[in-house]
Formats: C-alpha cells, structure tokens, sequence
C-alpha cells in the first residue's frame, strides 16, 4: 500500500511540476463555468432556466472530462516507455499492480481536486434557491466515477504504446462508444439489443446515477470496466516479460 | 548474497539471445561481463533484475528462486540499467528520495541515504538542478547513486562508466571495488582495461553463450600457452646472438625487431620457460642483457580470438 502511494504521489507531483495540472483546472472550470453561469446551450444556463438545479454543471462536466482525461493519461505509461524509464521502475521493490494503481489513483485524485474546485458554483447556487443536496452529491459520484472509468481505459491505451498521440487518440476511440455509440445505438434498436447496448452505455448508468437513483447494477458496471482496465493494464505490462 | 544462474535460456522470437548459461556468483565478488554487442549481457542482467522472464532455466538469489520470490529479491539489488533512463522533470534529491522510498527504506533514514548518496557520486553542485539539465557524467552519476540508494547486497551495473570523466572513473572504479569486498557486483562493459582494473572475474559471453570465464590472469595463460620475451642483448654481434639464441632447446623462435640495436622477440616453446637460458647464454658469451621483457597477451586478443569466428 505505502509503495502505491509513493508513486501516486509522485505522480501527482509530475502533473503539478509540468503545468498540465493548472491547465486541467482552469479548461475545467473555465468551460463549466462560462457555460453553466453565463451561456449555455440553448439559453439554458442557470439564470435562463431560471431553476436552482446543478443539470446544466453536469452536463457540461460530462462532456468535458470526457475530452480532458485522455489528456490527462496517454503519458503516463508511454512516456516511460519511451525514455526507458519504466525498466529502472518495475526493478524496483514494487510490483507491476503497484504501480498501475498508483498511477490510476494520481489521475484520479487529480479530478477529484479539480470537482472540489467546483464547489463554490455548488454553494453559489444552493444560496439563490433551493438546491437538492441528494442531486448534488450523486451527480458528484456520477463524474467520479465516470472519470475513474475513463482513466482506466486511458490507462490500458498509455499501457499499449510508446507514443503518447497514439494513447491519447486511443482513448478517445474507445471511450467515445461508452460515451455516446452505445446510446445511438440503444435508440436505433430494439428488445433485447436495444437493452443490451442500453446496460453497455455508460451514459445510461451515468443518467440514472446523476438523476439520484444510485442503483447497485450502475455502480457494478463502472466497477466492472475500471477493474477490466487496470486488470489489462497489468497484462499489458507484463507481456514485456514473456515477449517473443 | 549469492546468485546462482542454471541452464538460462531467453529467446526473442525465434533468435536466442541467452542460450544455456550457467554461472554463479559469489559473495564479494566483481564479475565483469565482456562480449560484442547484442551478445546478450543486457539480456541477461535484465533477467536477473526480474525486468524480463526467463522461460527456461533457474536463477537463484540467496538460495531463494527469483520466479517464486521477485518482490523480495527486487529490494536486495541496485541496478544500473544500459540508458540510465531517468525522470528528467525531478530534481535529482527528489529523484533519489522517491527512489529510496520506494525500495522500502523507512522514512527517517531517507534523508540520510540521500546525503550520503549524493557525497559519494560528488552531486552536492548539482543536487537542486532538474535531471533534465544535468550532463552526461551527472546524469550517470545519478544513475549510479539510485542503484546504491538502498545499500543493496547484489549491484547489476551495465556500463556504469559510461560518459563519465577519466578522474570520475578513477573515483567510480574505486566504489565498485570498495563495494565488492561485501556485496556481489556484475557489471558489464566495452573498455576491457575496465575490467581489469575493477573486476575478479570476467565472463566473456558470444552469441548469448558464454565462451570464457576466469581472472584476466587465467585467461590470458588459457589463450595463449607460450612465453613471449623481448629482449635486447649488447656488446655481441647480431647474427651470432641469434643463431645462439636459436640453439637454445626450450626456444621455439627467434626473431628480430630490431636488428641494429639487437632487439629479439623470443617465443619459448609450449609449457616452458627459457629466461634463466638466455641469461646463462649472455654471461657465457659476455654479452649484456639490457632488456628482458615478458610481452603480456592483451585482453583485446583473446577478446577478438574468443568472439570472432
């Protein structure tokens, strides 16, 4: 445990020292921001829709983190890859788990600092009306764990190359069926197909957390894809071993 | 610790790079690997680092089997990988403080493992810079210093003097020696007086198998069984000193090297020594011998002789 948190922490320290952190958070905030508070999509910021309701931060939120967490993990094993520098890692006393988690937790906790940062338009709104704390706290978890599900992914994609681009592109690719192919495709068909890529959209589960209905069949499917991308990761790492 | 290799075998796809190597190392012994490139000292240091698998054979540490054991055996080496890839964005006592922690060191002796790995690899100028802005010779300074971090029993070292300073080689050579007294070093390298100078043992490996193993010293009277004397002899007519020379019986060959100044290459026949002749011949004769050299055979001959063919 002590030797994940070593590399977390350093992890954390790299996207600090490298201003890709402080990017993070102010194309966060700044998108969140303007379109929740000052214009949004069809007229629907807050003061528009003239309703005490988070919806709109959501939303936007969604989408960009969507776009953002790629970014965020192409270089995290590929840059080592590239400059050599995961072989002095993996023979250290640490095992190849160790150091995925510790590197997905980095990420993670990156988002997580950067929602935090989002609370004042959360007690902004609560003081102009009557703000649902219920909605809040699941539309919270909602991103949470849809960044955890991206990360995951990006992880496995930084995982599979040397070449960051490739990583990052990767991700997109694979997270945009998650993110909106399954959906179209949910609407497209019908009776069992139609729910079969109904349970694989994560929009889906997404919707029915942020709505408030945390149900254990949502938590179980990004559980399920968070644990399928680090468990991949770990294989992808390990095949250098038996490379032939 | 001790580390004892079986029967290693590595392929890359269809090409072995290690075929069936077995050695072992004991102890408080410097074993330097020589061989061309792509001979398979890499290979075979990664193995042993646990970087790679090895799929047929059995590498021991300390009596415990690194396949069953890797995560405990990992804390017991400092290895020195051939790129020294390094975080370039970490200045270098964040580097070695995150290094440390990471090979398990409790946290109240970081900081004194740091200092005293930076004292050692000469950092303290350069402690606070960037491992991105450090040269070439830092930059491996550092490298050596995050293998030694921990102070571990086993050091696997690939070309440590690389890039590094003829008086920081000096220094360097001087650490490893002082470090094998106690602890097991394989280090590997193309300057064959490197490994003279530093190790006990030299394993030379061609075609991912090893050709030699012994001291300098042995090998050298394995490649080449007969004694080579220079000489030089005064005061006597050339022809006469080499035709006395040729009659001696335990001498094989004559030659000159210099014939005004009477200078001779002389090649004792297999298994036998012709110095105390020779000196009889010229106090016989009257003759001064100036000059009586032993021509030692240079590694980089049995180097070339073992590895080209």
């Amino acid at each position: 445990m002590k030797s994940i948190l070593i590399i977390t922490r350093r992890e954390l320290n790299s996207f600090f020292d490298s201003l890709i952190a402080y990017i993070i958070l102010a194309l966060l905030l700044g998108f969140t921001g303007f379109l929740t508070w000052i214009r949004g999509f069809g007229n629907s910021d807050v003061f528009m829709l003239n309703q005490a309701t988070l919806g709109q931060f959501i939303g936007v939120a969604y989408w960009t983190l969507f776009f953002i967490i790629p970014a965020l993990t192409m270089r995290l094993i590929a840059e080592e890859k590239k400059t050599g520098t995961i072989e002095l890692l993996l023979t250290k006393a640490i095992s190849d788990r160790q150091v995925v988690i510790g590197k997905f937790l980095s990420t993670l906790l990156l988002i997580c600092i950067a929602l935090l940062l989002t609370l004042p338009y959360v007690i902004t709104i609560a003081s102009i009306g009557n703000l649902d704390l219920g909605e809040v706290i699941c539309g919270y978890l909602g991103l949470i764990l849809m960044s955890a599900t991206y990360i995951s992914i990006g992880l496995y994609a930084s995982s599979i190359t040397s070449n960051q681009i490739v990583a990052f592109l990767a991700t997109l690719f694979i997270g945009l069926f998650f993110h909106i192919i399954f959906d179209l495709l949910k609407g497209a068909a019908t009776g069992f197909i139609g729910d079969f890529f109904s349970m694989l959209s994560l929009s889906t589960h997404f919707e029915s957390i942020a709505r408030g209905v945390v149900d254990s069949k949502d938590i179980i499917y990004f559980l399920s894809i968070i644990i399928l991308g680090l468990f991949l990761t770990e294989v992808s790492l390990s095949k250098r071993k038996i490379s032939g | 610790m001790d580390i004892k290799i079986e029967n290693l075998t590595k392929k890359y796809g269809y090409q072995k790079a290690v075929d069936n190597i077995s050695f072992n190392v004991k102890t408080g012994e410097i074993v330097g690997f020589l061989g061309p490139n792509g001979a398979g000292k890499t290979t075979t240091m990664k193995i042993i680092t646990n970087y790679l698998n090895c799929e047929e054979g059995e590498i021991t540490i300390g009596g415990k089997s690194i396949k069953t054991n890797a995560e405990e055996i990992k804390k017991h080496i400092g290895y020195l990988p051939e790129s020294n890839p390094l975080y370039n964005d970490m200045p270098v006592i964040d580097y070695l403080e995150f290094c440390a922690a990471l090979q398990g060191i409790e946290d109240k002796f970081i900081p004194g493992r740091v200092r005293e790995m930076v004292k050692v690899c000469g950092l303290n100028s350069e402690k606070h810079k960037k491992i991105g802005e450090l040269s070439k010779g830092y930059r491996q300074r550092v490298g050596l210093a995050q293998a030694m971090i921990h102070d571990p029993e086993i050091l696997i070292l690939d070309e440590p003097t690389t890039g590094l300073d003829p008086n920081q080689i000096v220094e360097i050579r001087r650490l490893i020696r002082e470090l094998g007294k106690e602890k097991t070093v394989i280090l590997s390298t193309h300057i064959l007086s490197e490994v003279e100078a530093t190790c006990d043992r030299i394993l030379i490996i061609n075609n991912g198998a090893i050709v030699a193993d012994g001291t300098a010293e042995s090998l050298r009277k394995k490649a080449k069984g007969n004694e080579v004397l220079s000489v030089r002899i005064e005061d006597g007519d050339a022809d006469t000193i080499y035709k006395t020379l040729k009659a001696i019986s335990t001498i094989d060959s004559v030659d000159f090297t210099d014939r005004s100044k009477n200078r001779f290459e002389i090649q004792s026949s297999v298994g036998s020594s012709s110095k105390r002749e020779i000196f009889n011949v010229c106090v016989k004769n009257g003759w001064v011998l100036t000059e009586m050299t032993p021509s030692e055979t240079k590694l980089e001959d049995i180097f070339r002789e073992l590895t080209l063919n």
